[in-house]
């Protein structure tokens, strides 16, 4: 395992470190809205960090720009997909989501609160556990799979009408037990390459990992239309690559272990602004 | 330091990196491509530009521009694809520019190729290489 | 016609006669290229969007030849001049015979 581990780290250093830093710049959406990409770490982060930088500013310059413009953004073409959706009545109860709750741009500051307690349910919610209730409960509808189409879209409209909110995840009261949890996850080294998240996003952010730059791994711009695959990735799709990329058994989406790890992961980066769908590799 | 496969697979991976080695190169393809685009004329340098990052991050989406001020057609082709044939953008009488943008894959590190076909009947050629990475994670 | 094709164009509302202005267009499209292969190892056949076009009043703007090395949900973006009111016709051949379009008023300041 030594020898594996000084394999891995000539690989962290072969790449030049001089473009893996974050780069200087803004972030405006549109020509209009400005949305926060550096802050003054929160709490939950701040004695790894003096300030929280949004991956945004580790892409490159291409890749920056083509999230500045709702045309340019590919990820716009599934929040446009969520919004026919959103207005589609579904399931028995004869209900679309606008019946309840108006029009999408109503929902201006869910996402950034998400993952968020639910009293009457007694547990910590992610938007996607929040919408699949609305979905059994409100519309009588089957459930959408996890990380499916038809979810990850609407979790993207969802966010796009948050954009530029600061994102503020309660990580206090009755979600601490959880919150707790999700940051002994995040400290957990997991997987034959025994790498918590914290090796790569807090120890080596701003450094190559092969030809890649490591982001601090915030997850303000969820759900991430990404170049490799050409679609929407959600943000546990994301947390099972990282941990299967550790050569791990991974947890399931949507599982306690994940939901607990995004209420911690999402409280670290508390002030960044709300991305999604943002654009990243 | 004994040497695994394991390390020789990771190290493999780190030194291709340093040395940028490019994918198998399909020229003749890409040559024959331009020979039937220009019947055989000659290709000089001239009034065409093309625009490509010097690095993308992912080959699968890379941003190009091709532009010209009296370009009747223009070819892009990506040398060293399986398939160098990227798109070929004829100008109509309403074109207010001769530039296109658009948004292509490249399987590796390789010349991205523009030519023009002007309206003079003669050809132009522009030429970018552009370093494909290899993703970090999962990549 | 392939699933979920859906295209996107945006062209200013007006411009003045004889203006110079920028058109982008996008459509969801996978753009499978035919060098993939699936799980088992055959090879996933091309279906790909492979001409696109832009008229305006009936006359063209540009006529493009898309090949596979287009990348999944194809962008294109140019420039049209507008000699008076009316409309683009943007117009999208998919290889399984299908034709996607769309079309955009403009008037004249």
């Amino acid at each position: 395992m030594k020898r594996l581990t000084a394999a891995f780290t000539v690989c962290l250093m072969a790449g030049a470190p001089t473009w893996a830093d974050p780069v200087e710049d803004t972030l405006v959406l549109n020509g209009e809205t400005e949305i926060v990409t550096r802050t003054d770490a929160p709490p939950a982060s701040a004695d790894a960090f003096d300030e929280v930088i949004s991956g945004w500013l580790f892409r490159g310059d291409e890749t920056r720009e083509m999230q500045m413009d709702d045309f340019d953004n590919p990820g716009m073409i599934f929040v446009e997909q969520a919004e026919d959706s959103w207005n589609t009545a579904e399931g028995d109860a004869g209900k679309s989501c606008a019946d309840c709750h108006g029009a999408s741009e109503e929902m201006a500051g869910v996402r950034p609160v998400y993952p968020k307690w639910n009293d009457e349910a007694g547990e910590v919610r992610s938007l996607e556990m929040q919408i699949n209730d609305c979905r059994e409960n409100r519309m009588e509808a089957e459930p959408w799979k996890y990380t499916g189409n038809e979810m990850v879209n609407m979790t993207a409209l969802l966010a796009s009408v948050s954009r530029g909110m600061p994102m503020n995840v309660a990580s206090d009261g009755p979600a601490q037990e959880t919150w707790e949890q999700g940051k002994e996850l995040y400290y957990t080294r997991f997987g034959q390459l025994e790498l918590a998240c914290a090796n790569c996003h807090e120890d080596n952010y701003g450094r190559m990992i092969r030809a890649d730059h490591l982001s601090q791994g915030h997850i303000n711009g969820f759900p991430v239309y990404r170049l490799k695959n050409t679609k929407l990735n959600a943000v546990h799709g994301r947390f099972k690559g990282c941990v299967r990329d550790t050569r791990a058994e991974t947890f399931a989406p949507g599982s306690p272990e994940f939901v607990a790890l995004e209420l911690y992961v999402a409280t670290r980066g508390n002030g960044l602004g709300v991305e999604g769908p943002s654009v990243r590799n | 330091m004994q040497l695994t496969r394991r390390d020789a697979i990771l190290m493999g991976a780190g030194a291709a990196l340093v040395v940028g080695l490019p994918l198998r190169a399909f020229a003749v393809t890409g040559d024959e491509a331009i020979a039937a685009f220009t019947g055989g004329a000659e290709v000089s340098e001239g009034d065409i530009k093309l625009t490509a990052p010097e690095i993308a991050e992912n080959g699968n989406t890379v941003p190009i521009e091709v532009s010209s001020d009296s370009a009747a057609e223009i070819m892009v082709l990506a040398m060293g694809n399986p398939e160098p044939a990227v798109a070929t953008f004829k100008f109509g009488p309403l074109a207010a520019s001769r530039s296109a943008s658009t948004r292509i894959r490249l399987a590796g590190t390789q010349d991205v190729v523009a030519i023009a076909k002007l309206e003079d009947g003669s050809f132009v050629k522009a030429s970018s290489t552009v370093k494909v990475t290899i993703g970090g994670c999962g990549g | 016609m392939a699933e979920g094709v859906k295209p996107r164009v945006k062209v200013p509302k007006s411009a003045a006669a004889g203006e110079a202005i920028v058109i982008k267009t996008l459509i969801s499209h996978k753009m499978e290229s035919g060098q993939r292969k699936d799980d088992e190892g055959n090879v996933i056949p091309r279906s790909i969007i492979n001409r696109f076009t832009c008229d305006f009043n009936g006359e063209n703007i540009i006529d493009i030849t898309l090949e596979p090395a287009i990348s999944t949900n194809p962008y294109l973006e140019f420039e049209a001049t507008v000699p008076e009111e009316g409309e683009f016709k943007f117009t999208w051949y998919d290889d399984d015979g299908s034709v996607y379009e769309d079309s955009k008023k403009i008037s004249i300041e």
